[in-house]
């Protein structure tokens, strides 16, 4: 059996990247505790807005996480089908306006 | 969603001594994850003891009109176990000569049983000043002779805690029951009615959200405000404060875990989030649980695994609290679940 590049336990080991260096390692993690507390934004917000970008990033450990936490923060699935919604328009709109390069060299090339 | 409790259904996690013995092995066994001892012994808080009893907690019985997924009692219709008038009058010899202060009638679903009302007005009599019914909402709605519930609650000044576990229907019901949701919605428009919940009265209404999957509950404080926000923009209903209370692994909730493959998972979430400030302030440590056959528990968790108190005294009838309170407390791993992230209790969180 072919062993797959990602573990889904792997992610509860996720605070061990502090034991190879533990000053950038904590300063990461008090960084990240402190950007998901309740501030401008709520913390529910907050869980909304990392799930988008969990998916755009297409990180399956942080759509693990952040689906866990929705659910901890009474996100529901209607809820959180439209954030991933939100990456996805943006993923695509991204795509989509670069379009506007494609005509303009068409433009400049064409006689 | 089963419509009979893991008892009638001659399941083997009805077994308590089953629950006790995957509590016991599989990861604590082989040391991937700390037993709740051990964790205790690292912050010298072992052996767990009591602290002033304030709490004097009384299951009237098993039996429920409702089998939710998450139930740790394993109550149904079915669940035919329910306190006699005996033991009720042994109870009510101990509450006119406790210290506690509370009273907090559980089940099932208490008013069920056909003496709660008697039971109720004579624990009044005997002075309770703080008198909490835990009610499932549905049963106010479930037979005429309970809808007049709210005003026998209001009369006595009961102060109502009930189970809701999300403000929309879908999630409600898939873990309470099809029509639960409007049901709850329905009583407690009923109990607004009469004064409870509202703003400044002394008639309380509190709520109790449970996850309704192999989750932890979120900020206790968050979840109040969206509960509170949600319900007063769709039904108008207000409430005092909600009890974010942590699903602990044993009976329906532990078969559930099992059977989704969550256990594992699960357990080491509970672990992971151990907090042991809020050891300090777990409810074994002031509460007493009484079963409805009168034996004498830390708690209802382990009244339902089947861990009775260590002490001399065992049962309501040879009640001594100066006894009972010199004892250590008994635990397991499903503790874990009233001492992860802000801590777990009856009364919501504890740290």
């Amino acid at each position: 059996m072919s062993k797959p590049y990602y573990d889904a336990s792997d992610l509860r080991k996720f605070g061990k990247i502090t034991e190879w260096s533990e000053e950038l390692g904590n300063k990461f993690f008090d960084y990240y505790g402190k950007v998901f507390e309740e501030g401008a934004l709520t913390a529910r917000e907050k869980s909304l807005i990392a799930l988008a970008v969990a998916h755009t990033e297409q990180c399956p450990y942080c759509i693990d996480a952040y689906t866990k936490d929705g659910l901890q923060k009474g996100i529901t699935k209607e809820e959180m089908m439209e954030a991933i919604h939100v990456g996805a328009a943006i993923k695509s709109g991204a795509t989509l306006v670069h379009g506007v390069q494609m005509m303009n060299k068409v433009n400049k090339l064409e006689m | 969603m089963a419509t009979k409790s893991l008892k009638a259904r001659n399941n083997d996690i009805a077994n308590t001594q089953r629950q006790m013995d995957i509590l016991s092995n599989g990861i604590f066994a082989d040391g991937e994850l700390p037993t709740f001892a051990k964790k205790l012994k690292e912050t010298n808080q072992f052996p767990l003891r009591p602290k002033k009893l304030e709490i004097l907690q009384i299951n009237l019985g098993y039996m429920c009109n409702q089998v939710c997924e998450h139930c740790h009692v394993d109550a149904g219709p079915d669940r035919k176990e329910i306190m006699t008038i005996e033991t009720m009058q042994q109870c009510l010899d101990v509450i006119k000569k406790t210290e506690a202060h509370t009273l907090d009638l559980t089940g099932g679903a208490p008013e069920m049983n056909p003496n709660f009302r008697w039971f109720v007005e004579e624990a009044s009599k005997a002075g309770i000043t703080d008198f909490i019914v835990r009610s499932n909402l549905t049963i106010i709605r479930a037979n005429k002779k309970y809808y007049d519930l709210p005003e026998f609650f209001k009369k006595h000044n009961v102060h109502v805690v009930s189970s809701m576990p999300h403000w929309t229907r879908g999630k409600t019901d898939k873990q309470r029951g099809d029509g639960v949701f409007d049901k709850s919605i329905k009583a407690l428009q009923e109990l607004n009615a009469v004064g409870y919940g509202k703003e400044g009265s002394n008639l309380k209404l509190d709520l109790v959200y449970n996850p309704s999957g192999a989750f932890l509950p979120g900020d206790q404080m968050g979840l109040e405000r969206d509960f509170k926000k949600a319900l007063k923009e769709d039904f108008n209903i207000d409430f005092h404060h909600l009890f974010a209370i942590t699903n602990l692994p044993i009976s329906r909730f532990l078969d559930y875990l099992i059977a989704s493959e969550n256990y594992e998972d699960y357990m080491v979430a509970l672990v992971d989030a151990y907090n042991p400030a809020a050891v300090a302030n777990v409810m074994c440590t002031n509460t007493i649980s009484v079963s409805w056959d009168g034996w004498l528990y830390d708690c209802d968790f382990n009244q339902m695994l089947n861990l009775k108190v260590a002490s001399k005294v065992k049962h309501i009838a040879d009640y001594n609290e100066e006894l009972l309170q010199n004892r250590n407390i008994i635990i397991n791993q499903h503790c874990y679940g009233c001492t992860a992230g802000a801590g777990s209790s009856c009364q919501g969180t504890v740290a």
